[in-house]
């Protein structure tokens, strides 16, 4: 048995000086989110000079508060008895956890880690280790002594890093490493006593439990995973630059003391790390990679008909989640309107519901995700499919409330509406939420929407809530978002520019040889400067020097009017430069001009 | 007149999902409209008061005294100020009844203004207002939108006009406009508004109401003094919403009547969400609406959650079925365990002899809550008065804790004992008065006795105070040195240890004892009830999650912890997590930007791995098309989901949208 855990059965006969550490922990977990004075902190740190042995029960107190903050968000679910998949969720603290300090080749480290270990990745969470918190120095030091470029997979020498800690634990540890390097410093002076003995033997490798801190309690077992860790550590720092032993101890060590002044410089860290503009990621693009980009379609083949790893699991979710229709249908009569959330495309759910229930009463479906609709096409197809109107409208308003005395004069008619994604792009405005918040709160008007983002619930406030009535319901399916991210201009995929052609070949094809001949003209020009990355496009007196060369135009007026054409069919862009002359520019990425050209070329 | 509706149940018992259908519409719609009494009950007073002014100050208009106050009263516009509290959307009804009854009662001419109706734009304030105004006002309206845009030359033609026509108006009642949320108006046009309007104070009625959510002072900061002291301003002040939010569970949980029940994690839940989210009655009532829609739907025994002799008709008609859920409640098998063996037996077996027990039980039920709420309000009554109120302060703290458990067993139980026994004669004796009260309305007979025998202890100590008057000799301190001081409060320590109890004091520990008495024999917690789960409806996590939600958790979790979500039957946990975990653990690791190439590569090598294939075959650059694509869904996934987005500052790389892990 270790001393600590005999002290510790002991306390009743036991006369500890705890004053200031209690003190302290009251002091600073009221202040916890709130931005505490320098000057406070400085004293508080001060403080805990004297009381170097008892800084684990602080984080033991620590753990209890965070347990509890766990079982508090999920203590609902729990006692729920009927719940649904996620009722055996996690706690806060091990969803939410806090940033670790990054170096350059982490993720491919983690990587390694994941592939190396793959019966256990899944179930890892976030490592709480303090080599994967990294302090500071490290990061100077990893410069230094490793080259940064190749993120090869590194031997991490099997240090017990997939070690699942508690969920405390790691907090600590990673709030650890956000104590800026010039604060540490200030510790030396009162060097701990753990850390006394370590720096007396910085490489003994089997150091015992009875090197602990007498008031060592029950977050042992991962204290010592971490003391190994450490030392290990300190050895690696000793073989690599034996001169900065001694600074790396003392940068890491005392770091692990002060657990509780660090909340409030948790969010300095946040608005230093996002002040610099400097970015320590690696240099490396895409075009080194041997395949090409993706276009739209090879995504669409090389995916389709791809099972996945756990289609029979997500399959039995699903089912799970079909059990909910009839309940939904009365939660919707009965002047509710359902929101789902949850990871995964819900669209398909969604529509299962529809096919199901919904055939043989009036229902609408809105794609919010699709990027160009709008307000106005919903309440259009409202009134034109539904309400079978067929005079036109000056305003949104206006229609608004003509769709709201129409509906409430006829209480028989029953609109159900199905909002994919209500909290598309399109629709996060106020004002269409307002409207689509008053549409379901008449009485007739059965909502059933979707949401995926994760500040999906910013939308709405108070009012709007009250409007919408909802009932949230958990669906997580883990199904792919397939056609909502299809209209998302990813990085990743070659934009094909299929649709920029035929659009431009079709406008052309209208104009006269005179028209066509300026367009051309100017694709031209703007083949020919590719490669020049300030291009910012073909000023308006140059042009047209060029053009009356051609014998395209014999005045400016002339030129003018033709691209006003031009722009009227989105062909072309104007900028006003900085010395305000216009520059033209077609916007319409190289490779589909030259292909138009070839086009061109072949007629 | 409550369950009148409730006939078309017993037609319809046969198919079991209709019953409960109606049973729950009807009652939905019987809590609302209850509601709604409710709600008009408290308002009336403000309501009444509201009316009151309106009249008095459109009387007042029409004939004026020549005094010089009415003449100073003249040039101001009579305004009514209602502070309503912050729970807006809750006021929408009180703003809908307040129409109304001014339409009815009053005035046709009432406009109900919303902010969001007029923003900025002046001519806005007007739409709103049109609608409701006759034609000629209209004009005047108009007029006054003139004036206002000509500040500049007050445009003598329209006043001419209006001196004019004023005599069209001189019996027309008073033109009301409601401004609903003041705080969101924009001063200025509110400024302008109130301008222009008390140019035709002489010539119009006009009365205005503003509906405030903060405090009154919010005129003063809105309006510069020039403006402001062109209004008579009068506050009425609207019940608070905890005011209503505990009439409203006076009303339907404390009684007998309403035979659905919360259990106390339900009530702590819903209450939470009130007091700590939003302030809204409606909500509340929605999540009541809620839990008795999901206690139809889950209890298929809620059919016996109605009026006694009703219960017990569809107690004899229960089926089969049912009677095998009546078998299996926990309450019901708790109180076979209790029963002689025999009696087991017959209760295992028979469905006839259970359901004779059945509507038995039922019977105890009903009595059970009759004796409940009376004797709850005498203990609220008691302890409500203490320092530091040990049981509570409102009657559902108390409520809450004795449906948790047997509230006499509890610590603070204990200190609030104490505390009653050092009362004061003047305030016990208010207490107990109180009781005798609230005991002799209620219907049992028990309590009625209890109350009987509490009316005697009152009566007897009312009578010792005519005899401790006679009897407290003038035995103050007279004015001494602080040594006599001293020695004689020792004495009267030393003889208030050996004196012997008075009579008073005797009498109060018997009144303890009364009530402790009652507590003990009527507030069990309802668990204690056979068949209890027919009333209570007892799942708080439903209505977390359904009113509650936190869909950012549900993410965060799917995307970390996918086995919380996909369990096989097998219990194995496979290794390849779906790819949008995968990639969400790799970004999770990194800073402020994400470069694509690193983060392909890492996925790749993962993913390889996955299929059981040794990652370090990956050279630089050649990944496979299918990780590729699949790589490629995933990020956009992420993008769609908010976790990153494209950024121009590096090429291929993104930026990480959150901070953290979260």
């Amino acid at each position: 048995m270790s001393p600590a855990k005999r002290a510790a059965e002991v306390s009743g006969l036991y006369v500890r000086f705890v004053g200031d550490a209690e003190v302290l922990e009251h002091i600073v977990e009221r202040r916890e989110g709130a931005k505490v004075p320098k000057g406070s902190v400085q004293k508080l740190l001060a403080l805990k000079e004297d009381q170097g042995p008892q800084e684990c029960e602080g984080s033991v107190g620590e753990q209890d508060y965070l347990d509890a903050l766990g079982t508090g968000a999920t203590a609902g679910e729990e006692d729920g008895g009927g719940g649904g998949g996620g009722s055996s969720g996690p706690g806060g603290s091990a969803v939410f956890t806090f940033q670790t300090a990054k170096r350059s080749h982490k993720m491919a480290q983690m990587a390694s880690e994941m592939a190396r270990a793959p019966g256990r990745t899944v179930t890892f969470c976030s490592p709480g280790s303090p080599e994967a918190a990294g302090s500071p120095s490290r990061g100077s030091r990893g410069a230094a002594g490793e080259t940064r470029t190749p993120p090869k997979v590194r031997p991490t020498g099997g240090r017990g890093r997939d070690v699942r800690s508690p969920a405390g634990e790691s907090w600590a540890s990673r709030l650890n490493s956000f104590l800026p390097q010039g604060r540490k410093v200030r510790f030396v002076s009162s060097t701990p006593h753990r850390l006394r003995k370590r720096l007396a033997a910085p490489n003994l490798r089997s150091e015992s439990d009875s090197d602990l801190s007498p008031s060592h309690s029950e977050d042992e077992e991962d204290d010592d995973e971490e003391e190994r860790e450490e030392k290990e550590e300190l050895r690696e720092a000793e073989l690599t630059t034996p001169s900065k032993v001694a600074a790396a101890a003392l940068y890491r060590t005392p770091a692990k003391k002060p657990k509780k002044g660090l909340e409030p410089s948790l969010v300095e860290e946040y608005f230093t790390a996002h002040a610099s503009s400097k970015v320590t990621t690696s240099d490396r693009t895409l075009q080194k990679l041997q395949t090409p980009k993706l276009d739209q379609e090879t995504l669409a083949r090389l995916l389709d008909g791809k099972p996945s790893s756990y289609a029979d699991e997500i399959n039995q979710l699903n089912k799970e989640h079909e059990k909910f229709f009839s309940k939904w249908m009365l939660q919707l009569q009965l002047g509710f309107n359902v929101l789902l959330y949850g990871l995964g495309s819900k669209k398909p759910l969604l529509e299962r519901f529809r096919t199901s229930r919904l055939l043989g009463v009036t229902h609408l479906v809105v794609n919010g995700f699709f990027p160009s609709i709008t307000l106005k096409s919903i309440l259009n197809s409202i009134t034109v499919e539904v309400l079978e109107h067929q005079g036109s409208f000056r305003s949104p308003v206006e229609q608004m409330d003509f769709i709201m005395k129409s509906l409430r004069q006829d209480p028989s008619l029953q609109v159900y509406l199905v909002i994919h994604n209500i909290d598309g792009p399109m629709l996060r405005s106020e004002k269409t939420q307002q409207a689509l918040g008053q549409l379901a709160s008449l009485t007739n008007v059965h909502v059933l929407a979707s949401i995926d983002h994760i500040n999906a619930p910013l939308v709405w406030d108070q009012a709007k809530l009250s409007l919408f009535n909802w009932l949230w319901y958990e669906t997580t399916t883990y199904l792919p978002y397939a056609e909502e991210t299809s209209y998302e201009n990813s990085l990743l995929v070659q934009q094909s520019g299929a649709l920029a052609l035929s659009s431009l070949t079709h406008v052309l094809r209208s104009l006269t040889p005179n028209a066509r001949g300026i367009f051309r003209l100017l694709a031209e020009f703007q083949l020919e400067s590719r490669d020049n990355p300030s291009y910012s496009g073909l000023s308006f007196q140059e042009f047209y020097q060029r053009c009356r060369e051609a014998f395209l135009v014999n005045s400016d007026v002339t030129l003018r009017t033709q691209l006003t054409e031009f722009r009227d069919h989105k062909l072309i862009r104007t900028k006003k430069g900085a010395d305000s002359v216009e520059y033209l520019l077609i916007p319409v990425d190289p490779a589909t001009l030259t292909d138009f050209l070839e086009k061109e070329d072949a007629q | 007149q409550f369950y009148l509706s409730h006939k078309c149940v017993h037609c319809s018992s046969a198919s079991g999902h209709f019953v409960f259908f109606i049973i729950y519409a009807t009652r939905s719609l019987i809590i609302q409209i209850h509601q709604f009494i409710l709600q008009e009950d408290l308002n009336k007073k403000m309501l009444d008061g509201l009316l009151e002014f309106v009249k008095k100050s459109a009387a007042s208009f029409w004939c004026r005294d020549d005094d010089w106050m009415s003449r100073m009263r003249a040039s101001e516009i009579p305004t009514a100020a209602l502070v309503l509290g912050v729970n807006m959307p809750d006021h929408t009804i009180t703003f809908e009844s307040m129409t109304e009854l001014l339409h009815d009662s009053l005035t046709p001419f009432v406009a109900s203004v919303q902010a969001k109706e007029c923003t900025g734009n002046r001519s806005y304030v007007w739409p709103g207002i049109k609608a409701f105004f006759p034609l000629p006002l209209q004009c005047h309206l108009c007029m006054s939108v003139c004036v206002c845009h000509l500040q500049k030359s007050p445009v003598k033609s329209p006043r001419k006009r209006l001196s004019s026509s004023q005599s069209e108006f001189l019996q027309s009642p008073p033109v009301v406009v409601i401004f609903r949320d003041l705080e969101a108006f924009s001063p200025q046009v509110l400024q302008d508004f109130i301008l222009v309007c008390s140019q035709y104070v002489h010539q119009l009625p006009l009365v205005f109401i503003f509906g405030i959510a903060t405090s009154p002072s919010t005129i003063q900061r809105m309006l510069p003094h020039s403006v402001s002291s062109l209004l008579c301003i009068e506050l009425f002040q609207s019940l608070s919403c905890t005011q209503h939010l505990a009439t409203i569970i006076d009303k339907l949980f404390l009684t007998s009547k309403f035979h659905f029940k919360f259990s106390a994690k339900v009530l702590q839940v819903l209450v939470g969400i009130f007091l700590y989210h939003d302030f809204s009655v409606c909500n509340f009532i929605k999540g009541l609406q809620l839990s008795l829609l999901e206690h139809f739907h889950s209890q298929p025994l809620s059919v016996l959650c109605c009026h006694k002799q009703e219960a017990l008709v569809h107690a004899q008609q229960l089926n089969d079925r049912d009677v095998e859920r009546i078998q299996q409640l926990p309450s019901f098998m708790r109180y076979v365990e209790e029963q002689v063996p025999e009696e087991q037996v017959q209760l295992l077996t028979s469905s006839e002899h259970v359901k004779g027990v059945c509507q038995k039980l039922l019977k105890s039920l009903h009595k059970y809550h009759k004796n409940f709420y009376p004797a709850l309000r005498c203990l609220h009554v008691l302890t409500s008065i203490l320092p530091k109120y040990p049981l509570g302060k409102q009657i559902r703290e108390l409520y809450v804790l004795c449906l948790e458990k047997k509230v006499w067993e509890t610590q603070e139980y204990d200190s609030a004992m104490q505390l009653i026994r050092m009362l004061a004669k003047d305030e016990l004796v208010t207490c107990l008065q109180k009781c005798v009260e609230i005991l002799t309305f209620c219907k049992s007979k028990k309590l009625k006795k209890v109350g009987q025998q509490l009316q005697d202890i009152t009566a007897t100590c009312e009578k010792l105070d005519s005899d401790r008057e006679n009897d407290s000799s003038g035995k103050g301190l007279q004015k001494t040195d602080l040594f006599h001081l001293q020695k004689t409060l020792l004495e009267m320590k030393e003889c208030r240890r050996t004196r012997r109890k008075t009579p008073y004091e005797i009498l109060r520990n018997a009144v303890v004892d009364y009530i402790d008495n009652l507590v003990k024999t009527h507030l069990y917690p309802p668990e204690s009830q056979p068949l209890y789960e027919v009333w209570y409806y007892s799942s708080s996590g439903t209505v977390r999650r359904h009113l509650n939600a936190t869909p950012r958790t549900s993410i965060q979790t799917a995307l970390s912890h996918p086995y919380c979500y996909l369990q096989n039957d097998s219990g194995i946990i496979s290794s390849a997590a779906p790819d949008i975990c995968i990639i969400y653990k790799l970004h999770l690791e990194c800073g402020r930007l994400i470069n694509l190439y690193d983060w392909l590569e890492a996925y790749a090598t993962v993913a390889t791995a996955a299929e059981g294939k040794d990652p370090s075959a990956i050279e630089g650059g050649k990944v496979d098309e299918l990780k590729h694509a699949r790589f490629i869904r995933a990020v956009s996934e992420l993008e769609f989901l908010g976790f990153v987005k494209s950024t121009k500052q590096k090429t291929d790389h993104v930026a990480r949208l959150t901070w953290g892990g979260c």
